[in-house]
């Protein structure tokens, strides 16, 4: 009969009406600044740069290699270098940012510079509440404001955390071994081998063992020292040029690196890809 | 001094008065009903507005405003600040003039229909014999402000607003007419204090309100319909449409002007829920006897309260009508109804006292509804929709 959905539809509205003043349950609303929904774990909006430790300063995992500034899309990274250099986490000494900004008034939440980034320094927030008072530089975030902890990025995004931890604690260790083995080698070569030879082999295990980071598939020490010392070098400083593909840039691969930059970065995050030895 | 109670407004006035020489009197005490008018009616709309999105919300499972003042209850003073503080933009190629008196038009006559309707006993501005002719004057008058704002704007959105506003508005007129024709029909008068007394007795403590006959009933429901769609309320809301047309009539519209649209809309409200009352509900009169000790405004302003809950209730309900629904729902089917209430209500008036024209008039009614319902609905398909080409 006409008019009946009418009346059912009444009938909802009024149990709804009813019902919200008696169950907890039936509201789809909470009441936003004294309530908070928990985020979702794969939330994200601006970057911040993790740091290791207590002191946000030393403990930045950032070495200033620029590719985040070079790959982000609206450039709204701005970074400049330091002249002295400081210790990473697998102890060798980088050049870390003195300044590092991040425009998130620009910034399109893209997430690219987190994934370029070889040294699990950037990663994405969740922090939304960026509200400003200060028009012109409010949202212009430098360094210390962008600094977070790594029990931070924990709590935010546990599982990515937890992955990146363990990866990073496999190559401090594949590291620390091949450094070892390398010593070990020399030491055994040094011992064994004549006289005659002896200057060579040494001459060649050396860099190596400094090359600390040098991510390529464990080099057997004979290989080793068949290679002249003169080519190890130039080996090692190529190397992380081809080090990581980055994503979404197609063939071309990342953009050409400078001597400087080569430099820097030295130490190529993801062992696993195994990079072409010259 | 139940007695003082009820008249307590009335009394008021006269003592006002007393201090007056002679002269004065009628005049000032007309002033002072129009501002009594003029200050409760926009008083009653910042409540109704507070209550309705509380209400609505509650409806959808949400709260609804609670941060200005206890549970939201100041909610109207910060949105009428915000208002008033607002620029008020004319678009350049506007026609000023129309576009400045519009709202005003439409306040002015909205608040005119107020000047005939009892809200109490003795509670009435003019008793006019042709009162109830004055208002539907009134009401209708509403339509030429929301087509000067809709032409004055020269926005297309405004223009169709304003040209489905009146579309919607003169075929519900119709109806709103012919439903409040069998009241004067059946108590013999336009005068809207003599349509009330014509329900004012009681038997078995029960009243005599119009809405309790089967041609009372169906007038009414007719009445709520039309009144609905008269005032463009949801689910006849078209003319401001806002997934169609931004805002309708008045999407030119902003700050203090846009207020008194809004305004002007509830006070509509107001008024046709007042008339609405005192057509079928019986005004100012207690629903039983022994509760007439309670004055007699409360009576009416608690229907007046009832009925802007079953507006919010509906807008909370209902989606909005298709154009073409609302022509076909109005023409073919609120309109014959109408029709055949006025027979229906012949009938009543000579067939005497007695059983059998309660059965025969409700027969009647009953069986038109049902069968026009049913006709209207045939070769209507309910459910999912086919896309022929979409897939």
């Amino acid at each position: 009969m006409l008019g009946e959905g009418i009346l059912k539809g009444l009938a909802e509205t009024a149990k709804n009406f009813a019902g919200s003043f008696v169950s907890k349950e039936r509201m789809t609303t909470v009441e936003y600044p004294e309530e908070r929904l928990p985020l979702p774990e794969a939330s994200r909006n601006f970057p911040f740069l993790v740091y290791d430790g207590e002191d946000w300063e030393k403990g930045l995992r950032c070495v200033a290699c620029q590719i985040c500034e070079k790959e982000c899309p609206p450039k709204c990274i701005y970074i400049e270098k330091s002249k002295d250099k400081k210790p990473d986490y697998v102890g060798k000494p980088q050049i870390y940012p003195t300044k590092f900004d991040i425009d998130i008034s620009v910034c399109m939440s893209c997430q690219i510079c987190v994934e370029v980034c070889p040294f699990e320094a950037i990663k994405m927030n969740t922090e939304f509440e960026l509200a400003t008072d200060n028009r012109f530089g409010g949202l212009l975030l430098d360094r210390k404001e962008l600094a977070r902890s790594n029990e931070y990025y924990h709590e935010i995004h546990p599982t990515e955390a937890t992955e990146v931890d363990a990866r990073l604690a496999g190559e401090k260790a594949k590291v620390e071994m091949k450094a070892k083995a390398a010593a070990d080698a020399a030491a055994a070569k040094a011992a064994a081998a004549p006289a005659t030879g002896t200057g060579a082999a040494v001459a060649a295990a050396k860099p190596a063992a400094s090359t600390e980071a040098k991510a390529a598939p464990a080099t057997k020490p004979e290989e080793m020292a068949k290679v002249p010392a003169a080519e190890t070098a130039p080996a090692a400083e190529t190397a992380p040029a081809a080090a990581k593909p980055v994503p979404g840039t197609g063939s071309d691969g990342p953009a050409p690196m400078t001597a400087e930059e080569k430099e820097n970065a030295e130490t190529p995050a993801k062992p696993n890809e195994g990079e072409p030895k010259v | 001094m139940i007695g003082r109670l009820d008249q307590i407004f009335v009394l008021l006035k006269h003592w006002l008065l007393g201090y007056l020489p002679e002269s004065w009197q009628t005049p000032v005490g007309v002033i002072i009903s129009v501002a009594c008018i003029v200050g409760l009616y926009p008083a009653l709309f910042a409540v109704t507005t507070v209550l309705e999105r509380k209400g609505v919300g509650r409806i959808q499972n949400r709260l609804g405003p609670n941060r200005v003042g206890p549970y939201g209850i100041l909610q109207p003073m910060a949105d009428g600040i915000k208002s008033l503080t607002k620029e008020d933009i004319v678009p350049t190629s506007a026609d000023a003039v129309v576009h400045f008196l519009a709202p005003i038009i439409l306040v002015v006559t909205v608040f005119m229909g107020f000047a005939v309707l009892p809200m109490g006993r003795n509670m009435v501005l003019v008793d006019m014999d042709a009162g109830l002719l004055f208002y539907f004057a009134m009401g209708a008058s509403t339509e030429l402000s929301v087509f000067m704002a809709g032409w004055s704007s020269r926005n297309k959105y405004s223009l169709l607003g304003a040209m489905r506003a009146v579309a919607q508005m003169i075929s519900y007129e119709v109806a709103l007419l012919l439903s409040s024709v069998v009241v004067v029909m059946m108590s013999g008068s336009l005068s809207l204090v003599k349509i009330v007394e014509a329900q004012n007795h009681y038997s078995y403590g029960l009243p005599h309100w119009f809405i309790f006959t089967p041609w009372g009933c169906a007038a009414f429901i007719m009445y709520a319909i039309a009144g609905t769609a008269e005032t463009n309320r949801s689910p006849f809301d078209l003319p401001e449409g806002e997934s169609e047309l931004v805002a309708g009539y008045h999407t030119e519209y902003s700050g203090f002007k846009f207020a008194l649209f809004f305004l002007g809309e509830y006070v509509a409200m107001f008024s046709i829920s007042a008339l609405g009352s005192t057509l079928f509900l019986g005004g100012w009169m207690a629903p039983v006897s022994w509760l007439q000790v309670v004055p007699s405004w409360i009576w009416f302003f608690g229907k007046l309260f009832v009925s802007m809950c079953v507006f919010i209730w509906l807008r909370g309900t209902l989606p909005r009508l298709r154009q073409d629904q609302l022509m076909n729902f109005a023409w073919k089917f609120v309109l014959p109804m109408c029709l055949l209430n006025l027979f229906v209500a012949g009938l009543w008036r000579f067939m005497g006292e007695g059983w059998l024209r309660w059965v025969v008039c409700s027969a009647i009614l009953i069986l038109a509804y049902v069968s026009i319902g049913r006709e209207g609905m045939r070769r209507k398909k309910f459910g999912p929709r086919n896309y022929r080409y979409a897939e």
